[in-house]
């Protein structure tokens, strides 16, 4: 599980509910997404803001089932309390890289349904 | 969708949720659910959704910008007031500190993401019983709030319209009366009435109907209106106890019956004349002497006889000016302490032992009974009433309508009433209410009363029942001359009293002359007028009585026939 990136049963499961509307929340998921992995690179340098912003994140991510950026999201908000700024960086980092993997299964994903 | 629960009726559902994506998602589950919803993307926005569309249940992320899930939580519960609009927490909150503070913002319920829809549909579904229970719970408690007013208002209705009733009378403006009754004991079946006779005497009655509440209450009207009616009318207790088991017999069921001592206070006559059926034992205060004679009960209660069995018989006791009568309902006796035991006859009999100051009797029953139990009962009635001089004889007569153009100023007759009507009938209230036919007269109805009383009771007595009035010389010859009235009474079967009465018009108004005859052996007229106006004497108060009040009085044929005169000048 740790290495799934993104959870087919979920996106079967997510097409059968939102029917219709199904593109409609791909699309909104990953320009939702797109502002927050934005959000975090400008957050850097704020340990708060980076809790907030992944714990959103981690929802989000977990409900398109995102697995493994959901699960960084995770860490970066437990960590977030308490730890140096210093050590979230590579967290936002590895966040970011994460989306850049996922972005373009979704976009594959979209493109099935073109109207 | 065939998985899910079904939907028992669609809610209106605020969702908010500042994640784009969640919130598309969520809504489309909710709304395939069937519900009908409403969106917001952050706490204020919520509130005010909430404000405007008053949804059922509530969908609400944590942490939203401009106002977070909690706040928003807070206000949305307090708007709600008393009606549960459930709230649900979209959170994956892990650290139990969030999870109590999503509890103490007014947080019913959790969602964990990612959503699950079964789950989803299960916990609306859940919350929606809860938020029926509470809206059941709600509706029944004002039902009960409205039945429980309505009532007290209806008893309140009630107890107006029966103090008006009850206090129709005298009991309150009566300045020898002091009694003691719970607010309420009205409905505890209690009852104290009392009014003047029209000669001036008064009528008491302690009632106590069985069982309790309104029903207990409603066969004290009926009591009432005989009880004054018939007082006001000149009837004596034989003829309104009468009258009063007749109707409670007629109209209540029978299991219920009405517990009652009803007395005759005559300042005139120095005595009080009783009946008590089923009440607890009274007592009359000799106060000179400190002796108690009790009242004990010798009938059944009213109402539980036919006519023919009941029994009418009264007990007639002397009574000194200043003496006291004293009546009490069951609540006091049947008072039970912890233990079940009850304060009972002895012990008020100690309490009157212990009892120095007569006018702090009440206060000293009442804190022998609050020591007794430890706390004051609500249904406890007692009354006290001293004879006093100086009662002001007054026309009490039920008023006339007639204007006065038909008032009969020349005309005579006659009644001759036998044996077996002496026995039964009093003609007094009758030949009252004739008399009244004479506006001239109401002025004087009391003592017209009085006078017509003591002639037609001298009648009875002396004449054809031939009682010597010597015998009334104390306390325990007073009792054996009631004694023997009641005995001869009852074997009468000869002799008669003649009533005449005349009017006549006259220059300045009217004269009504009124003679009374009977069978008797007459009296040596001569020997009694001579003995001194001796008013505190218990026997011979009568004579004085009548010459004090008519304006001239005759007797004839050896003191068996009398002929008083009353006049009056023409109203103005």
């Amino acid at each position: 599980m740790v290495d799934l990136h993104l959870d087919p049963e979920v996106l079967s499961g997510l097409q059968e509910v939102m029917e219709g509307e199904y593109p409609k929340l791909l699309d909104t998921f990953l320009d939702d997404s797109q502002k927050r992995v934005e959000a975090l690179r400008k957050a850097r340098d704020d340990a708060k803001a980076l809790g907030r912003i992944a714990h959103s994140f981690k929802g989000s991510s977990g409900n398109l089932g995102a697995m493994r950026l959901a699960q960084l999201c995770q860490r970066l908000e437990v960590e977030s309390v308490g730890a140096g700024v210093g050590d979230l960086g590579a967290l936002v980092d590895q966040i970011d890289r994460e989306f850049a993997l996922v972005k373009p299964l979704y976009e594959t994903e979209r493109q099935r349904f073109q109207i | 969708m065939s998985a899910l629960a079904p939907v028992l009726e669609p809610l209106t559902i605020l969702i908010a949720e500042d994640s784009a994506a969640d919130l598309l998602l969520l809504s489309t589950i909710v709304r395939r659910q069937g519900h009908q919803v409403l969106t917001a993307t952050n706490g204020a926005e919520a509130v005010e959704v909430f404000i405007r569309e008053r949804p059922q249940l509530v969908l609400m992320d944590a942490l939203m910008p401009v106002m977070d899930g909690f706040e928003a939580a807070r206000r949305i519960k307090q708007l709600a007031g008393e009606e549960l609009v459930p709230l649900i927490f979209l959170t994956s909150l892990r650290e139990s500190e969030a999870l109590a503070q999503c509890l103490d913002a007014g947080g019913d319920d959790f969602l964990p993401k990612p959503y699950n829809q079964l789950i989803l549909a299960a916990k609306i579904n859940a919350m929606d019983r809860l938020r029926r229970l509470q809206a059941t719970v709600l509706q029944q408690r004002d039902l009960i709030a409205k039945h429980h007013d309505y009532l007290l208002h209806e008893q309140r209705v009630a107890k107006a319209v029966f103090d008006k009733v009850a206090h129709s009378g005298c009991i309150n403006a009566a300045p020898n009366i002091r009694y003691l009754q719970s607010p309420y004991a009205l409905f505890n079946g209690d009852l104290l009435l009392a009014a003047y006779t029209p000669s001036g005497d008064m009528h008491v009655l302690l009632g106590d109907f069985t069982g309790h509440g309104l029903p207990a209450a409603v066969g004290a009207m009926p009591l009432a209106e005989v009880f004054y009616g018939m007082t006001a009318k000149g009837y004596g207790l034989a003829e309104t106890l009468r009258e009063m088991n007749a109707k409670l017999k007629r109209i209540l069921p029978v299991d219920m019956f009405c517990c009652a001592t009803l007395l005759c206070l005559s300042t005139q006559r120095r005595v009080v004349e009783v009946w008590n059926g089923g009440m607890p034992e009274g007592y009359v205060h000799e106060v000179a002497s400190g002796k108690r004679t009790p009242l004990a009960s010798r009938h059944l209660p009213l109402g539980v006889l036919s006519a023919e069995a009941f029994d009418d018989r009264t007990e007639v006791w002397p009574m000194a000016l200043g003496d006291r009568v004293f009546l009490l309902s069951d609540g006091v006796l049947d008072t039970a302490d912890a233990n079940d035991q009850l304060f009972g006859a002895e012990r008020l009999q100690q309490v009157f032992a212990a009892n120095r100051e007569p006018d702090r009797l009440f206060e000293d029953i009442e804190q022998a009974l609050a020591a007794f139990r430890g706390e004051a009962r609500d249904d406890v009635s007692m009354v006290e009433i001293t004879l006093q001089a100086g009662q002001q004889l007054r026309a009490s007569g039920p008023l006339y309508a007639d204007s006065g153009q038909s008032c009969p100023l020349d005309w005579s007759v006659s009644f001759e009433f036998r044996a077996e009507t002496l026995k039964r009938y009093n003609p007094l209230p009758y030949l009252l209410q004739l008399l009244l036919e004479i506006h001239g007269l109401r002025e004087q109805s009391g003592a017209l009363y009085s006078v017509m009383a003591e002639l037609y009771s001298n009648a009875l007595e002396h004449g054809v029942l031939g009682l010597d009035s010597r015998l009334k010389r104390d306390a325990q010859g007073f009792a054996e001359y009631y004694r023997q009235r009641n005995d001869r009474l009852a074997q009468l079967n000869s002799g008669y009293i003649r009533v005449h009465v005349q009017v006549l018009p006259t220059a300045a108004g009217g004269r009504m002359t009124l003679r009374v005859e009977d069978s008797g052996p007459g009296f040596d007229v001569e020997q009694v007028l001579a003995r001194p106006l001796d008013i505190d004497r218990l026997s011979g108060r009568g004579l004085s009585l009548v010459r004090q009040l008519s304006s001239d009085v005759r007797w004839s044929d050896g003191g068996r026939s009398v002929c008083v005169e009353f006049c009056w000048e023409a109203l103005a």
